[in-house]
């Protein structure tokens, strides 16, 4: 006999949503004519956020928070729902940027037409017609969808279907970029050969999880892994899982496809995908090592560390030598990465400070931080499109005050200095690692700071204390949706560094995951 | 109250920023608002204790006692007069930032919560990295960034110590960051060892010790001499004032336990910082090494840890902040006349600028710690308790005198003495505004050096617990 699960759509509906907004989406760009296309998604896609974002705040204030639904497969607990929100504002600032017409000429960042090959007269007539990329959005939108259900996965299946709605898109919006289209499809063909083995990866350490439980429930995991936890079935398949979930957040040695990726996709999109895709699987990471793999934490534990030290290390170490900053920036993800992953060999607490507190605090001070960083990146301009070069980057202190300084205040909230967002951040993963004892991690962490500070410093020196050079970039004046991305980033960023006391308090109360 | 001192040049700093009319004047109007403020603070103000960052038991707690109180005066009273100094040498820029720079090291004097100390010991960084880069030297840049690492490098070693208070606190019970509470704690000794080392690194490095003191010499070469008094005069006591009130304070035992390390890295400061400001042609690079032999005295006279040794050691805080305030800005004037800070490049200033050369001696005889002018009195002290520690080391440190007389004394020579080098341009004296500089610093000096009483018994109070605590755990 086959029952139909129950779906409580009064939890689910915000994900349904933005889902809905996606197909909805696609329906227009079939319809709709063409000069009507870009006004109609966008103000689509932004509305759908926003009303999806009013919806989770609703779904974590009612009595709706703490229960699962589909049997099991979805988790409506106080973490999943924060990451939820999180992604959404983040979203809504990528939509913002990817809005963006007046950079270059009237046009925005993606290719006109994206089946014309480069260099071709295909593509030349498709920018002479002036057109635009406009499925972006539902593409987007899918990939929020996909997010947003990655928060809240309850058990295996839902992990990695949710895993794979959010990554498709992500591989297809990174070979869109109208300039430098070469550079953008390598990247996106890099991310989609690696993504695609990786999820090969993960799938088969699920199916090696399942075969040890013998349920895809992640409390149903949990409990069996706490009766027999040697299992080598169980490990492998730990594992294998771990390998996907840390290829997706950039950690060394899985990280190679990080800075090409950056530097490849339209700067809009890098913005918005550093700073979503890594809270998305931050999320499922932390609830899955925390719920199903809790027991075990004695094994992935001391494994996950090394990770982190190395990740640490080497993207701090790399970012130094880069000369282009979106692979400056890239690098530095992956660094950042490594300080995630140390917050999450804490201890785990549900009414105190611990790890799951401080990786969301982390997560939500380096979004903005990031995305604002990269909405400033696409602001520089050259007579090729955009300038990454760093030394054209030279003495914007003078000429632009206040992009330099916006620019600045992100540097350093990624630098973790404090009366930033980035200072809290680093401090709470800190504390939660050395609670758990874990002080050579910590140790190392404090070194690759100091490393990782040479950069961000380097670079602020590069823009206050340089005279402009001859071919410096020159900063375009951006619509509004960029300025106020801008300086709402910089804003969150310096608020939540002097005034953290209520983000962290909303955390407190959002208590730990449920199964 | 205290929060108003605070944020009275905070404000000014956003003000001076965006001001678009005469923003010195408003700087300056700040500076000297702060002032009042903090003279009206040294008789009343009430403690602060606000919940700031509750889950991390942070509090908004500020109280001043009379250590916080020397310090808080020796600031606000070094701000403004280094404002009127060096009005031609800077921008509205350095305004501002000379403001927020004064507003968060006000902040880690008053701060009664380790998480404040460090927010406001790490801030201070941001200012002062803005001021060397922007103004000075050829070379400003590289040594803006080199005093930048080392700081935040020592900055983030101090984070460790931070996060193993809170770990340790919040195993006893509610996590709490009030530097009362955390001297109530039981900190293991193994534990307590780790956070005396890492906030000793971070100490040391702000102060400057050897052996990571050699961001100082660079900084002072190529910042303006005024940015080199904040730096110098204010904000290196920082580290100083943590090491007698965190180090001491909070994890005595283990203070103790190193001490013998630190009295020998101190001597080297003492020591290697007067040798090498002997043989400096350059006047700023000269006077910022004579200042590590300075803070190695302080730091000898802190971890001897007698009475006198720490009553001694904040009384220098304060005068070697005036003496060398004086001598920085007298270098500053000096250079601004003939274009170099190279000695070699100067000599028989003495007839042309009697005032200026005077002036000179004076601050230079006061660093040198010559009876009768203020740091005669504090570096007395630290010997004595050197010498009480062991005769070697007193024996040792005592050298510091012999080799003060020489770096200034020569100094001197070199540039004041002999024949008067027949310049196109003639050398002018010190006009009305330098002169109304550096009085109330000479006068400050000559004071203290005859009354030093009123020094003495603000910081003995602070003292006579630590030395408790010290000698209870011998």
């Amino acid at each position: 006999m086959f029952e139909s699960p129950g779906i409580s759509y009064a939890t689910l509906w915000p994900v349904l949503l933005v889902l809905g907004v996606a197909c909805a989406g696609v329906v227009v760009e079939a319809f709709a004519p063409r000069a009507a296309r870009f006004n109609a998604q966008v103000s689509l896609a932004s509305a759908g956020l926003v009303a999806a974002l009013a919806g989770t705040v609703a779904v974590g204030a009612g009595s709706g928070l703490g229960s699962s639904t589909g049997e099991g497969a979805l988790v409506i607990d106080g973490p999943g729902v924060f990451s939820q929100g999180l992604v959404l504002l983040v979203s809504l600032g990528g939509v913002a940027l990817f809005a963006e017409r007046r950079l270059d000429n009237g046009v925005s960042v993606f290719a006109g037409q994206a089946a014309a090959l480069p260099g071709t007269p295909a593509e030349r007539t498709a920018s002479q017609r002036g057109l635009e990329h406009t499925e972006v959005y539902p593409l987007m939108m899918f990939a929020v969808g996909g997010m947003m259900l990655f928060c809240i996965s309850g058990d295996l299946l839902m992990l990695f279907v949710a895993l794979e709605v959010l990554s498709l898109p992500l591989y297809l919006l990174t070979g869109l970029a109208r300039r430098r289209r070469l550079l953008s499809q390598e990247a996106a063909l890099k991310y989609f050969l690696l993504g695609a083995f990786s999820s090969g990866i993960f799938l088969y350490g699920l199916a090696l999880v399942y075969g040890f439980a013998g349920t895809m429930s992640l409390a149903e995991i949990g409990a069996a892994a706490e009766n027999d936890g040697s299992s080598p079935l169980l490990l492998l398949g730990i594992g294998l899982m771990a390998v996907g979930l840390l290829f997706k957040t950039g950690a060394v040695p899985f990280h190679s496809w990080t800075p090409d990726v950056y530097q490849g996709a339209p700067t809009p999109v890098t913005a918005w995908m550093s700073a979503a895709t890594k809270i998305a699987a931050f999320a499922a990471m932390l609830r899955l090592f925390y719920v199903a793999f809790g027991s075990e934490g004695d094994i992935w534990r001391p494994a996950i560390g090394v990770v982190a030290v190395l990740t640490m290390l080497l993207g701090a170490s790399f970012a130094i030598v880069q000369t282009d900053v979106k692979r400056m920036l890239g690098y530095s993800a992956v660094a950042h990465t490594g300080f995630l992953l140390t917050g999450l060999l804490g201890a785990v607490r549900d009414d105190a400070f611990g790890s799951t507190q401080a990786v969301l605090f982390y997560l939500t001070a380096y979004g903005f931080a990031t995305l604002g960083a990269f909405a400033i990146v696409s602001l520089l301009r050259g007579p090729n499109g955009e300038v990454g070069s760093l030394d054209r980057w030279a003495g914007l202190g003078r000429t632009n005050p206040w992009v330099a300084g916006a620019f600045a205040v992100f540097l350093l909230s990624m630098a973790g200095l404090p009366l930033t967002a980035g200072f809290i951040g680093k401090w709470g993963v800190f504390a939660a690692a050395l609670s758990a004892g874990q002080w050579p991690v910590v140790g190392v962490a404090i070194v690759s700071s100091i490393i990782a500070i040479f950069f961000y410093v380097r670079m602020i020196m590069l823009m206050f204390f340089n005279d402009p050079s001859d071919d410096a970039a020159t900063v375009v004046a951006p619509s509004y949706a960029t300025t106020a991305v801008i300086a709402v980033s910089a804003f969150a960023t310096v608020l939540l560094g002097v005034i953290p006391g209520p983000v962290l308090n909303l955390l407190m109360d959002a208590g730990g995951f449920i199964g | 109250m205290l929060s108003i001192l605070v944020l009275i040049p905070f404000a000014g700093a956003l003000i001076t920023a965006v001001m678009p009319a005469r923003p010195k004047l408003w700087a300056f109007g700040f500076a000297l608002a702060t002032l009042l403020v903090g003279i009206v603070t040294m008789f009343t103000a009430p403690d602060t204790d606000l919940a700031w960052m509750k889950p991390l038991g942070v509090h908004w707690a500020l109280e001043l006692d009379g250590f916080g109180k020397l310090m808080v005066l020796l600031t606000v009273v070094l701000v403004p007069l280094v404002m009127v100094a060096a009005v031609k040498d800077h921008d509205k820029r350095w305004y501002a930032w000379a403001l927020a720079l004064e507003a968060f090291g006000l902040l880690t004097f008053l701060a009664a919560d380790l998480f404040v100390f460090y927010i406001a010991f790490e801030a201070t960084l941001i200012p002062a990295y803005f001021m060397i880069g922007q103004h000075g030297g050829p070379k400003r840049a590289k040594a803006a960034l080199k005093f930048l690492m080392f700081q935040l490098g020592g900055g983030l070693v101090l984070l460790g110590a931070l996060i193993g208070f809170f770990v340790v606190s919040s195993e006893a019970g509610t996590p709490s960051y009030l530097i009362s509470d955390l001297a109530q704690l039981d900190i293991g000794t193994t534990a307590q060892r780790w956070i005396f080392v890492a906030m000793f690194i971070a100490f040391a490095v702000k102060a400057p010790l050897f052996p990571v003191h050699t961001w100082l010499a660079d900084t002072t070469e190529q910042a303006t001499p005024a940015t080199s008094v904040l730096l110098v005069c204010i904000l290196d006591k920082i580290g100083t004032f943590g090491m007698i009130r965190l180090c001491l304070g909070l994890v005595p035992e283990a203070s103790a336990w190193a001490t013998p390390v630190v009295v020998v890295l101190a001597l080297i400061s003492i020591v290697y910082g007067a040798v090498l400001a002997i043989g400096q042609d350059d006047l700023l690079r000269l006077i910022g090494l004579t200042s590590l032999s300075h803070f190695g005295l302080i730091t000898l006279g802190i971890f001897a840890a007698t009475r006198e040794g720490l009553v001694g050691s904040i009384l220098y805080m304060v005068n070697h902040g005036v003496a060398t305030a004086a001598m920085f800005l007298i270098a500053g004037f000096l250079i601004s006349r003939k274009g170099t800070a190279s000695i070699s490049s100067m000599r028989g200033l003495e007839k042309a600028t009697p005032v200026l050369a005077g002036t000179f001696l004076v601050a230079g005889l006061a660093t040198a710690g010559l009876p009768g002018l203020s740091q005669f009195v504090s570096e007395i002290m630290v010997l004595i308790s050197a010498f009480d520690y062991h005769w070697l080391i007193g024996v040792i440190a005592v050298t510091a005198i012999v080799l003060a007389a020489i770096y200034v004394l020569w100094a001197y020579q070199r540039i004041f003495t002999g024949p008067a080098e027949s310049s196109p341009r003639p050398v002018k004296d010190l006009d009305r505004r330098e002169v109304g500089v550096l009085v109330p610093l000479l006068v400050a000096l000559l004071f203290f050096g005859f009354v030093p009483g009123p020094l003495i018994s603000a910081a003995s109070p602070v003292v006579e617990p630590l030395v408790n605590v010290i000698q209870a755990g011998e």
